[in-house]
């Protein structure tokens, strides 16, 4: 399988969107937020399709569009113009109408287009991969170096934000990321399904974990893990890497939960 | 003996037609102990947000050891235990955890703990005695070890004025006089100003120095042992 340097390329983003969703994703899991990763996937869907009508790589639109809707998201939640679920909501429909208008106009909807959806790994190149790399590094660094802040808010914002910490630059610091790894995945894992690789693994690690920072390093890990046998499942069974991944994650939710209960019986 | 709050004036409502408080002026010196009760919807939570910043006043003003409130708060001076004080996050979080989340304020935001840090915290840990506890998940504690593991975190960052919301709801007897006790034990050992926010204050009766009765106003500044004896239950307080 690794003889084909496709197969090389697409583990190697994978690698970085497997451990890079799940710890953006912990952090919007804590905050009750799971679905906004839904939210800022449609948008991407506009910004990919801003990109076949301008003529751009649709990578780069969607970057874009998916970072401006998150801190669009994070302000108006914020600023409570708008109830959270309702600016959510905002996002999905604005998000996903935009993108069929501006895609159907741009005479874009065709079989290419479902790569961005659910993800191929005929699609990550040597550039593709360098982008992954160091946009995916530097988000991971920069959520080490606000780790315990990040946590601290997350625990208690009110108590944080009396502490005088920063918790609006922080929460925002966490849309971005959050826009950047939808942009940075989608090629990968597809935009309709990437928001689960930012949240089943959260959610399979904090049922086997008994501290924050287990949790944490457990929903990388399982992350990880998902992205090579759903690509790996991908490659042997010609099946879209999207689904094969979030399947994955879903059965190792699905094991945490069977597990600590029978662990619980015992 | 310098002040650390000063309110002069201050008047708010969430609606502003319907003020909750209504021209509060009080002054607390530093290092008291006061107590702050009232029936419910009296103000007294309202005032405690007030003076954390969490909410800002329609009118007057609210100072805090001698500047802006958002000053103080910028510099560490305050912590705040909120009402009902739970975990805002889904994993499950240490003793030592949560302890440490306040040992981070903006001058330390970045990078992991010093060692410094690590002994901060586990002497406040072992201060509100949960050495023991330190390394389990907070959600397996009662409810009166959990308000403990709480007020180590808020004392960690040495703060000089600390406010705890209704800090005995869902605890029993025997552990609200418990944290009675430590907060006595904290007041004495570090001298930390304490506004001890409560419906009942029977708890810190014999421990604070100074009971304020909030009804939309200050309805009783005193002594706890100077308070009429038809307002010794202050949710039935009459103006």
């Amino acid at each position: 399988m690794l003889d084909h340097e496709f197969m090389r390329l697409a583990f190697g983003a994978g690698a970085v969107v497997g451990v890079l969703a799940p710890a953006v994703g912990f952090f919007l899991v804590q905050r009750r937020m799971s679905l906004i990763g839904d939210g800022i996937g449609h948008v991407a869907f506009a910004g990919v399709a801003l990109g076949y009508l301008l003529g751009v790589a649709p990578v780069a639109t969607a970057l874009v569009a998916s970072v401006a809707g998150a801190i669009a998201v994070e302000w108006l939640r914020t600023n409570r113009r708008t109830a959270g679920d309702q600016a959510l909501a905002l996002l999905f429909y604005t998000g996903i109408a935009a993108g069929v208008v501006i895609i159907s106009s741009a005479g874009a909807l065709n079989a290419n287009l479902f790569s961005f959806l659910f993800g191929s790994i005929l699609t990550v190149t040597r550039g593709g991969l360098l982008l992954v790399a160091v946009m995916g590094g530097a988000g991971l660094a920069l959520i080490a170096v606000l780790y315990r802040a990040l946590v601290a808010v997350a625990l208690d914002e009110e108590g944080a934000r009396v502490s005088g910490l920063p918790v609006g630059t922080l929460n925002v610091v966490v849309a971005g990321l959050a826009g950047v790894t939808i942009a940075l995945s989608m090629r990968i894992v597809g935009i309709l399904l990437i928001a689960a690789l930012m949240v089943l693994p959260v959610t399979a690690a904090g049922r086997l974990a008994r501290s924050v920072a287990w949790t944490f390093a457990l929903a990388m890990a399982i992350g990880l893990g998902s992205v090579f046998v759903g690509l790996t499942i991908s490659y042997y069974a010609d099946l879209a890497p999207g689904g094969a991944i979030v399947l994955v994650a879903a059965g190792a939710y699905v094991a945490a939960a069977a597990g600590t209960r029978l662990a619980s019986r015992a | 003996m310098p002040l650390a709050v000063e309110l002069g004036g201050v008047t708010f409502g969430y609606d502003p037609r319907r003020p909750v408080l209504v021209g509060v002026d009080v002054e607390i010196p530093e290092g008291q102990f006061v107590a702050i009760a009232g029936p419910n919807g009296g103000g007294k939570t309202t005032l405690s947000r007030l003076i954390v910043g969490l909410d800002q006043p329609q009118a007057g003003t609210i100072r805090l050891f001698g500047g802006s409130v958002g000053a103080a708060t910028r510099r560490g001076l305050v912590a705040y235990l909120p009402q009902r004080a739970q975990l805002g996050i889904e994993a499950p979080a240490t003793v030592r955890e949560v302890v440490s989340a306040g040992r981070v304020t903006r001058r330390r935001l970045l990078g992991p703990l010093t060692a410094e840090d690590r002994d901060a915290v586990t002497a406040a840990i072992a201060r509100v005695g949960l050495a023991e506890q330190a390394d389990e998940p907070i959600t397996i504690l009662s409810g009166g070890q959990q308000q403990r593991a709480f007020i180590a975190k808020a004392i960690v960052a040495q703060p000089r004025l600390l406010i705890l919301d209704e800090p005995t709801t869902g605890v029993d007897a025997d552990a609200q006089d418990a944290l009675a006790a430590l907060l006595a034990r904290l007041h004495g050992d570090l001298r930390v100003t304490i506004l001890y926010v409560s419906h009942e204050f029977g708890a810190v009766e014999h421990v604070a120095e100074r009971l304020l009765l909030v009804r939309g106003g200050i309805a009783f500044d005193g002594s706890p042992a100077q308070l009429p004896e038809r307002w010794h239950d202050p949710s039935h307080a009459h103006a």
